[in-house]
């Protein structure tokens, strides 16, 4: 910690902590006051005697209303929903798989297919998008949305492979060996001691993988074409920005709903995802 | 029954010759230690017993049975390792009924097996704990319930006092000691630490560079060890080798370097006719060394300064500079001795080792 003179922690910590969090949180805080703040008010010029953006007396939920009443974005949500949970679901579960054997069988060429997931993670989405858009017209699959739930698992699975990796790597191999002792086959050992032990890191990779998604925009776009069938970042930036026209009420507010469901995720396993991300295992 | 044998055991890691024609009878009931330097073949050696490193060529049994190719689950074997393994998401009950759980005993048995296990070692009252929640030698003896449940043939124990502060270790040694007199279980112990092995071995396997120096009862190698490593291993201070050479004069025998002219006794010395005229290694250890006083004129003795004073309460060991060569002794508490004392130093007779200079085996 910071010793010394009082002004030493204010200066050093207190200040600066300060700033940075008001340069992080002014966005969110942008987000909300604009979802809230009548039409009358967002269009008002800067120069004029009662401009105020900052803030505003006469809150409204007319945005919010707007957006489920006149849009569909309620479909969005729970397309986004649907999408995220089962490609997150698809590729924790291979994720898992994979990242054990990697890091535990010693199979000929593991490091180097380890690193071969890693590089395909590296493969821009922007680059990638055309190939897959051309498989997923072939399968039949456009405008549905298993054209996402099978496309986004191309990114995710090399995600979460590599952090289960290095999860189950920090995993002490005494307790397998123990539990192959004691009498588990290899799978057992696997089901009753090594992945209850990495819970946290399967939660983390999970909670990375359904963030992902459920950001997700460039397949969404080019995937999706029906106004029903669209994901959150999607529906909102094409249904509410018309022409050169922004629906600012609406489409903060549809950012702002759009958000929540990954704020809670976060907070919800705070403690677990932080722990997966330190990855001690304290036997 | 629990009998062990080894059979022209080899393991190879790529290049790397691991373990080198090991061959062991290791008796029913028996308790048996290897130790050894780190990297000496000792884990290996017990990680092949236990199935979880394959074996490169030879046969391991047990009671008759030969089982290279059998899982480790088949084995019927317990293991106890250096950092315990305990399962950190399960209470101490379930980490001692898991291997039970998994060969499928009803739960009344598991249950009365688990109770007098914890009743056995102490436990009981931490069946409800996480291991997260022990101290260090509460763990240790959830690892020692959590084999000692199942009943095996064979216990397996990898260094499993290592992680123990020194009061702690001595405590749970005589313990392990004690548990073994009452279960009578075979048990095949490694270790690096020589008191380890021989306070709990009834035999011990000295072990280097992946060979077997020495098999034999703890006296024994303390005795008459086979070569310098274990008469430098084994022994706390550490043996005291200096280089000689050998000559004759007016026929009896003479061993001499720069720092001393000792003429050997003719116990010794018979063993020694072949090598007039050669360099042999001397060895004597510091608790055969006195300061020497009326008595010893016909005992072999040499000069030395003392360069350090180490007062232990129970015995003082002495630095000393020998000729060109540093020796230690172990004397009485009671000897008045102070840095830069010279002094003239006794062996007792009896109690010399000569080692081939080239071979380093015992001559």
């Amino acid at each position: 910690m910071i010793e010394g003179a009082w002004w030493r922690k204010w200066v050093f910590f207190y200040v600066p902590m300060a700033l940075f969090l008001l340069f992080l949180l002014f966005p969110f805080y942008w987000m909300v006051i604009t979802s809230v703040r009548p039409d009358g008010e967002l269009y008002r010029p800067w120069n004029s005697i009662n401009y105020n953006p900052f803030w505003t007396w006469n809150p409204t939920w007319d945005h919010v209303r707007y957006l489920f009443e006149e849009t569909l974005f309620a479909s969005w949500l729970w397309n986004t929903t649907f999408i995220a949970l089962a490609s997150t679901a698809i590729s924790l579960v291979c994720g898992v798989f994979a990242g054990y054997a990697l890091s535990r069988l010693n199979f000929p060429f593991a490091g180097s297919l380890g690193t071969g997931i890693f590089i395909t993670y590296l493969v821009p989405q922007t680059l990638l998008f055309i190939p897959l858009a051309e498989i997923i017209r072939n399968y039949r699959l456009g405008d549905t949305p298993w054209s996402l739930i099978l496309t986004y698992p191309t990114f995710l699975i090399p995600f979460c492979t590599w952090l289960m990796m290095g999860y189950f790597k920090a995993v002490p191999k005494e307790l397998e060996e123990c539990a192959r002792i004691d009498g588990a086959s290899r799978w057992q050992a696997m089901l009753y001691i090594v992945i209850p032990v990495a819970i946290p890191g399967i939660l983390s990779a999970g909670i990375f993988a359904f963030t992902l998604s459920w950001n997700e925009f460039i397949y969404a776009l080019v995937f999706l074409s029906s106004p029903g069938q669209k994901t959150v970042p999607v529906g909102v930036t094409s249904e509410l920005i018309r022409g050169d026209v922004f629906f600012w009420g609406p489409l903060m507010a549809g950012a702002l709903l759009g958000s929540i469901p990954v704020a809670i995720a976060y907070s919800f396993f705070v403690e677990h995802y932080v722990a997966g991300l330190t990855g001690s295992v304290k036997g | 029954m629990g009998q062990v044998v080894l059979r022209e055991v080899n393991k190879f890691y790529d290049s790397v010759h691991a373990v080198k024609d090991v061959n062991l009878q290791i008796r029913d009931k028996e308790f048996v230690v290897f130790v050894g330097p780190s990297g000496c073949g000792k884990t290996t050696t017990l990680r092949m017993i236990a199935g979880l490193e394959p074996i490169s060529s030879g046969d391991i049994s047990i009671d008759g049975n030969v089982i290279n190719e059998l899982a480790p689950m088949d084995r019927d074997i317990a293991m106890v390792f250096q950092n315990y393994a305990l399962y950190p998401h399960m209470s101490v009950y379930d980490n001692m009924a898991f291997g039970l759980k998994m060969r499928k005993f009803g739960r009344p048995e598991i249950e009365k097996r688990v109770r007098e296990t914890a009743d056995v070692l102490g436990i009981s009252e931490l069946l409800v704990r996480k291991p997260r929640q022990l101290s260090g030698g509460q763990r240790q003896r959830v690892a020692l319930g959590r084999a000692i449940v199942r009943h095996p043939r064979v216990f397996l124990f990898d260094e499993p006092l290592s992680n123990l502060d020194a009061k702690l270790r001595v405590q749970m040694r005589v313990e392990l000691k004690k548990l073994h007199l009452r279960l009578g279980t075979t048990a095949i112990y490694v270790t690096h630490d020589q008191v380890e092995a021989m306070t709990l071995g009834d035999r011990v396997i000295v072990m280097k560079d992946g060979v077997v120096q020495q098999v034999g009862e703890p006296l024994e190698l303390y005795n008459q060890p086979a070569n310098k490593f274990v008469a430098g291993f084994i022994g706390s201070p550490a043996m005291n080798f200096a280089a000689v050479t050998v000559t004759e004069a007016n026929g009896s025998l003479i061993a001499e370097n720069s720092g001393m002219r000792i003429k050997l006794p003719d116990e010794t010395a018979q063993r020694l006719r072949g090598y007039i005229g050669h360099e042999v290694t001397l060895g004597v250890r510091p608790e055969d060394l006195t300061v020497a006083g009326a008595a010893d004129l016909d005992r072999p003795c040499f000069d030395a300064v003392i360069e350090v004073v180490e007062q232990l309460g129970s015995e003082i060991l002495l630095d000393m500079k020998v000729g060109e060569g540093v020796m230690v002794a172990c004397v009485e508490p009671t000897a008045r001795v102070k840095v830069r004392d010279k002094l003239r130093v006794a062996m007792r007779p009896s109690r010399l080792h000569v080692f081939d200079a080239r071979t380093e085996a015992a001559i």
